[in-house]
């Protein structure tokens, strides 16, 4: 390499190390903070103290363990009825050419765009009539038919040789069975992918569990952490650091160990 | 041939009974209360004893009097127009980094998407402390420099522009890593050549890399567009839409008039001008975008 590349290489990574460390700074701060005994939240002295005490603070001054309760049925129900409906409904679309479908299809492209929280009030006086408010049903149900996922698995679903399709229905197979049988193992990948998708969007969500829920046997985490940063709490920055980093902690520990599949998880679901 | 029929009629119904639980839950929460929100616009408010009566227009006049929508409305286009091309820029700055042979790659990754990871109330939270008057990361810096502390969440200049730094944050990670894979499709062929003709860094640049990830830059322009319509999160966490509506935006004005002031027919109405505006960019995208790149 000649003299002057290596100079540039050497500033391009600094100036990407610099960048790096800028983005990292709020969440360094936030753990620092959540690490170290209160009188240490805003100066900075390496012989701090480390200490948990801030997470157990947290953890104890409001119901956190039934907000994560909460939050995981609340991923893993929504996840497991969209896989069913969104397979089901996908596989239709995908396979057959029937009676409207290409105006069903573009019904169901609509829902990417309108997303349930955008008609919050309709929603919210739909669930008032089938008296799902406050229920972990209610925070879920509108996002089940999800068309991000019917869109996904039917780009799939195309992509797998029909002669397949066929051979098991020659053994008989129902079309149930042909889905269960040849569909579902095939598009693995594709289910990982979108699972991991959802359960990180949900996770997250905010809003419409906001409006839904109302007490603590149905909250989630990111509710349970808004109410108690803004009410429960003076201003105890460590404590609240913690409390937001703990919310995070299991998505942000299951992102580190499965680093690799999770970005190719939402390019996967991204970019077809 | 009966048995033929016979299957191409089966075909219409099992489809129909395929998809019947995702159109009737489609049909619950999106298509019929969008229909019945552009309705129920045309309407009063229902109070007490006093029944929803139809009024036309009068909603739509209300709106373009009040002056807190023109504020929401501003704002979020504001929003929209600065967030979205930064967050692009920096993601394909970040892109760009990491898909070298730098040194310390994989943390370089890490630092860039983890914010991504973060539920927006956490980043919001997090982001309150690092803003915070007088201890926040934020001010102490700027007070190392020998500038005087800004009040960064509380003042009608720097609240909107506060919110917006969390924005492009947390979106360049994961616009990042739709570049990254939009890179690792160049051929590498196309570099070598570039280096053969000796072209520098900027025409390779321009010549090569930014041409091939177009497409992508579309894509991803889109869709942050439409999210840029539907922020609503950290107002809530961080600002409440203060001080005096300087950080309001469409969504949370719209959950404010539903929810805090219960006027459901003017929610009704702001709904729609929303739909309209997420509409409208459905149809830039349809005509914009390469459908068989991305839609297939």
């Amino acid at each position: 390499m000649t003299h002057s590349g290596k100079t540039r290489t050497i500033l391009i990574t600094a100036a990407a190390w610099l960048f790096g460390l800028l983005w990292a700074l709020p969440v360094v701060y936030a753990l620092w903070a959540a690490f170290h005994p209160s009188a240490y939240a805003t100066h900075f002295d390496i012989a701090a103290p480390l200490t948990l005490d801030n997470f157990v603070h947290a953890w104890h001054a409001a119901p956190f363990p039934r907000y994560f309760a909460n939050t995981i049925l609340l991923v893993l129900g929504i996840m497991a009825a969209q896989f069913v409906i969104c397979t089901l409904a996908a596989f239709g679309l995908a396979r057959w050419k029937f009676f409207g479908s290409d105006i069903l299809f573009g019904l169901v492209l609509v829902q990417l765009m309108v997303t349930p929280d955008v008609l919050i009030l309709e929603n919210y006086k739909t669930l008032q009539k089938l008296g799902l408010i406050d229920t972990l049903t209610g925070v879920g149900l509108p996002y089940v038919a999800s068309a991000f996922g019917i869109f996904l698995l039917r780009q799939t679903f195309k992509s797998i040789p029909k002669e397949l399709d066929d051979a098991a229905r020659m053994e008989g197979a129902s079309t149930l069975q042909t889905i269960w049988r040849v569909y579902l193992p095939l598009a693995r990948p594709i289910y990982v992918a979108y699972g991991l998708v959802s359960v990180s969007y949900h996770w997250n969500n905010f809003l419409w569990p906001l409006i839904v829920t109302n007490s603590v046997e149905t909250r989630p985490l990111t509710v349970g952490l808004q109410v108690f940063a803004s009410v429960d709490q003076g201003i105890d920055w460590s404590v609240i650091c913690a409390a937001a980093l703990m919310t995070s902690g299991p998505l942000m520990i299951a992102f580190l160990i499965f680093q690799r599949a999770f970005i190719q998880s939402f390019l996967r679901a991204g970019i077809r | 041939m009966q048995l033929r029929r016979d299957s191409r009629l089966n075909i219409h119904v099992q489809g129909w009974l395929l998809a019947l639980p995702a159109v009737v839950l489609l049909a619950t929460f999106t298509h019929i209360p969008a229909v019945v929100t552009v309705i129920d616009s045309f309407y009063s408010t229902p109070r007490g004893v006093r029944r929803s009566v139809f009024i036309g227009l009068d909603q739509y006049q209300a709106m373009l009097a009040d002056p807190i929508f023109w504020k929401a409305f501003e704002n979020n286009l504001l929003y929209a127009l600065i967030t979205v091309p930064l967050a692009i820029g920096i993601a394909l700055g970040m892109a760009l980094w990491v898909n070298r042979r730098i040194r310390g790659r994989t943390a370089l990754r890490l630092a860039f998407f983890t914010p991504t990871i973060l539920p927006m109330v956490a980043a919001a939270n997090i982001w309150l402390f690092f803003y915070t008057n007088d201890y926040g990361l934020l001010n102490q810096i700027i007070r190392a420099f020998g500038f005087a502390n800004v009040n960064w969440l509380g003042s009608n200049a720097t609240a909107l522009w506060s919110l917006m730094a969390v924005t492009i944050w947390k979106e360049a990670g994961f616009f990042m890593i739709f570049f990254l894979a939009a890179l690792q499709q160049v051929p590498p062929d196309l570099y070598e050549a570039a280096r053969m003709e000796n072209a520098g860094a900027w025409t390779v640049f321009r010549r090569i890399t930014w041409p091939l990830v177009m497409p992508t830059t579309l894509f991803v322009a889109i869709n942050a567009l439409i999210n840029a319509f539907r922020i609503v999160d950290q107002v809530i966490a961080m600002t409440g839409g203060g001080p005096n509506n300087a950080s309001t935006l469409l969504l949370f004005y719209i959950y404010q008039v539903a929810f805090s002031f219960w006027d459901s027919s003017y929610a009704a109405a702001l709904s729609t001008v929303l739909l309209l505006l997420l509409g409208t960019i459905a149809l830039a995208q349809f005509y914009l975008l390469d459908r068989k790149v991305h839609y297939r």
